[in-house]
């Protein structure tokens, strides 16, 4: 269950991986205890983080999407983060009009020694994720449909995991 | 593709919150995982050994190791993979320690969590196919910014070891703030006459082109092959004519300039040199001051000047250096004492920095060695020291220690007795740090050879009463309130990064800690590389430094830089774009935004504009790939498809369970 309490949600976080990953690692190195229903997806800079990835994951299941980089002026890549900036603030303007709320994505910066500002962050967007609740929970029917979607647009034949680790 | 999954315990580091033997089983069930063991330390001999039998055995193509964070460990299990005949980018990683065991505390909820990681890394390793490097040439050069003791060390070290050095200082000579300090604990040797040598060594190296009174303007390039602009400031003197004679410093009659290299104790001439062993020891025209540059008139030193070297007409200018390596040495500033308030803020004369009282106590100082009190030049006899201004409180910003305070308050209420036989110094202190080498023995010193008395507690109020100081504290040793009747009162200012840091950051593209010192790539194994491949830290921009730890350091990123560019070729990441010129509509949109001017227009068999990547400029950010309306422009690795699988593979999940 999620220090969040109640049912462990489902969040997915793009992070660079020279601020903010790194800053995540730090916050672990330093104990920081964080809700435990984010799942990381490592990005070489948040100028790699296409809007349509956000999208892709909060129509396919996701209650919640976080994207982190480099403060701004900090960049790795002198200014990945600031394509990000403006992509993602128009995502995030659009996301009401695809009847998504657009608390549930959040993007920020925080750089790799903010070990303690990632515990912050994690946990605050956490809980703005668990006072949402669950995205309007998917129509059964619906779900299949998407599960077959999925599949079928990997070409695979394998089936959706079963239920691995419950 | 065959897939192995390697779910490390890492001691109990992972193993006590997250049950490793499940994660391995139901890593069994996702697409393509052959195999799949949990072993207690992955990264150990016998368990990269187990990695490689299992590629033999199972005859897997690619690799999941769940373990600690890929910038830990990812280059060792390249290398494991390596060994075992597979691709050295046939590995991915799930994070299962700093992200997972460390951070949650419920074993359940961490080990479903770690599943999903390891379900992530093995939807994008199915889309990783073998990667090869290829090579570039090197510029066997170092750019080294900043000429204080550190950068001294890292030009010498360089240029022994045969590699050309450029180094830029800000000032008009280098030496940096040891070349202020009179005496240097805990020898109390003479700061000048250890440095000094080493000044004449750097800028008489053959391989060492010294370019004081001069900037980065900025940084382009990549390891190996760094470009850089260096600005060299107007000076107003030819410095191929100046022969340091100080003539002109002499006749010059704007004789109210701010002192600089003094720290403000005295003024000095609108034409100056900094101190007798400046190295280069030429004049540098203070614009601001000058009355020739000012209001037209003057120019005593243009007459005086016996090789003609003055010219008010000099302009900046750019001087472009390619080099294969930076080495950052900018040093520290000091903490702006006027802040506290309590402390007369900065508004009474005989409150002094640490600094300024060094300066006076150099025989080569405004005041020739001898103590004054600022306010009515008498000798004080008693003297107050004032550690952590700036240092150690939060409320001010400063949550951090300023290192090698404790140990020059030690060293100058020594040097006050010695000027002053009569004189009785006070410490007020939270703690004494001096865990180096002779360092305790010296503050032992200061206290029981040369009566410095040190009072255990923080100064709330410093005010003047009867042309006297009252410093009034706590001793919070004997529980009560003390006051002392004080001459003069030195307040050992914080260290702070150089105002330019945080520029100079943004042009190298190296990060900086909360504080604004400069960020190490890893705060204990890579403590003088930064995460920006091929530039280097040395000194205090690094964090508080006494001398031997910035020498050392010198000394370490000069060593790095040395061993970088011994090789002849470097290997380039071949993490980088490519164009698929069928998909490829020459838009040109990834050409606009590449930051490394990597993608150039061709032209196609067809005929038609195609963007191509210059695969050895290209750092592997991925910004193009978002940009290109086809997708044709795709970051090895890091493809769309890749990314998506990421996704696809958590959701799978997801929405399966939410139909359960």
């Amino acid at each position: 269950m999620s220090d969040v309490g109640g049912k462990e949600l489902r969040i997915i976080g793009f992070l660079c991986n020279w601020c903010s990953y790194g800053g995540a690692d730090a916050a672990g190195v330093g104990r920081f205890s964080q809700p435990t229903d984010l799942r990381i997806i490592r990005m070489p800079c948040t100028g790699r983080v296409d809007p349509l990835f956000v999208l892709k994951a909060l129509v396919s299941g996701a209650d919640g999407v976080l994207v982190s980089g480099c403060h701004p002026r900090d960049c790795h890549y002198s200014e990945g983060n600031y394509y990000a900036r403006r992509r993602l603030e128009v995502l995030k303007r659009l996301l009401p009009m695809l009847g998504i709320h657009e608390d549930r994505f959040h993007y920020t910066w925080v750089s790799a020694s903010e070990g303690a500002r990632w515990q912050q962050v994690v946990t605050r967007f956490t809980e703005r994720i668990h006072e949402l609740g669950p995205m309007d929970s998917l129509d059964p029917e619906l779900a299949v449909c998407a599960i077959r979607e999925l599949g079928g647009e990997n070409g695979q034949a394998d089936q959706p995991a079963p239920a691995s680790g419950e | 593709m065959r897939i192995g999954v390697f779910v490390c315990h890492c001691g109990s580091n992972i193993a006590a919150r997250v049950n490793c033997a499940e994660v391995a089983k139901a890593a069994l069930n996702f697409p393509d995982v052959v195999f799949a063991t949990d072993e207690v330390y992955m990264c150990s001999e016998p368990g990269q050994e187990s990695i490689r039998k299992a590629i033999v055995e199972h005859r897997l193509d690619g690799v999941v190791v769940a373990s600690c964070s890929p910038r830990m460990h990812e280059v060792t299990f390249r290398r494991t993979v390596e060994r075992a005949g597979l691709n050295r980018y046939m590995v991915e990683m799930a994070n299962i320690r700093e992200h997972v065991s460390w951070i949650g505390h419920d074993k359940d909820s961490n080990t479903r969590k770690a599943i999903d990681l390891v379900r992530i890394a093995a939807a994008k390793l199915r889309r990783d196919k073998p990667l090869t490097f290829k090579t570039f040439e090197v510029v066997k050069k170092v750019l080294v910014v900043g000429g204080g003791v550190a950068g001294i060390q890292a030009a010498l070290d360089c240029a022994d070891a045969g590699l050309d050095v450029v180094l830029v200082e800000r000032k008009s000579t280098i030496g940096g703030r040891m070349a202020q300090l009179d005496k240097t604990f805990p020898t109390v040797d003479c700061s000048t006459c250890v440095l000094g040598p080493k000044m004449v060594d750097a800028a008489q190296h053959t391989r060492i082109s010294l370019m004081a009174y001069s900037e980065i303007e900025d940084v382009s390039g990549y390891v190996g092959n760094f470009t850089a602009r260096i600005k060299r400031k107007a000076s107003y003197v030819d410095f191929s004519k100046c022969t340091g004679c100080g003539l002109c410093t002499e006749k010059c009659p704007s004789k109210k300039t701010f002192d600089d290299f003094n720290e403000g104790v005295g003024t000095t001439t609108a034409i100056n040199i900094p101190f007798p062993q400046a190295i280069p020891k030429k004049a540098v025209i203070n614009p601001a001051t000058c009355l020739k540059l000012t209001k037209g008139k003057c120019g005593a030193c243009a007459k005086v000047c016996p090789t003609g070297a003055i010219n008010f007409d000099m302009r900046e200018e750019i001087v472009e250096e390619r080099v294969g390596a930076v080495i950052a040495a900018t040093g520290y500033d000091l903490f702006d004492h006027s802040k506290y308030e309590e402390y007369g803020g900065g508004k009474l004369p005989d409150v002094i920095t640490s600094i300024q009282y060094e300066r006076m106590l150099s025989a080569s100082g405004p005041t020739g060695g001898h103590v004054k009190r600022p306010s009515d030049g008498k000798e004080p006899k008693t003297v107050v020291f004032v550690s952590c201004v700036g240092s150690r409180d939060p409320a001010k910003g400063r949550p951090y220690c300023s290192n090698f305070c404790c140990m020059y308050i030690a060293k100058q209420s020594i040097l006050t007795k010695d000027h002053i036989p009569d004189s009785q110094s006070y410490v007020f202190y939270i703690d004494i740090r001096a865990p180096q080498k002779g360092y305790e023995e010296f503050t032992r010193r200061a206290q029981e050879e040369y009566g410095t008395r040190y009072i255990r507690g923080r100064v709330s109020k410093i005010y003047p009463e009867g042309g006297k100081l009252i410093v009034r504290g706590a001793d919070t040793l004997l529980g009560t309130q003390v006051e002392v009747q004080a001459d003069l009162v030195v307040l050992a200012v914080g260290v702070e990064p150089t105002p330019g840091a945080g520029k100079l950051a943004e042009k190298l593209r190296i990060s900086t800690d909360q504080n604004g010192f400069f960020m190490e790539s890893h705060p204990k194994l890579r403590p003088v590389e930064t995460n920006t491949a091929g530039v280097f830290l040395a000194g205090a921009c690094q964090g508080p430094k006494d001398i031997p730890a910035s020498v050392a350091q010198g000394s370490a990123a000069a060593g790095k830089a040395i061993s970088l560019l011994a090789r002849e070729r470097l290997e380039a990441d071949p993490q980088v774009s490519h164009v698929n010129p069928k998909r490829c509509v020459g838009c040109m949109k990834c050409v606009r935004v590449c930051p490394f001017k990597a993608i150039k227009e061709t032209t196609g068999r067809d005929g038609l504009p195609k963007a191509e990547v210059i695969e050895a400029m290209c750092q592997g950010c991925g910004i193009c790939s978002v940009v290109c309306p086809q997708g044709a422009v795709q970051l090895e690795h890091f493809k769309d498809d890749q990314i998506l699988a990421e996704v696809e593979a958590l959701c799978r999940t997801w929405v399966a369970k939410s139909c359960e």
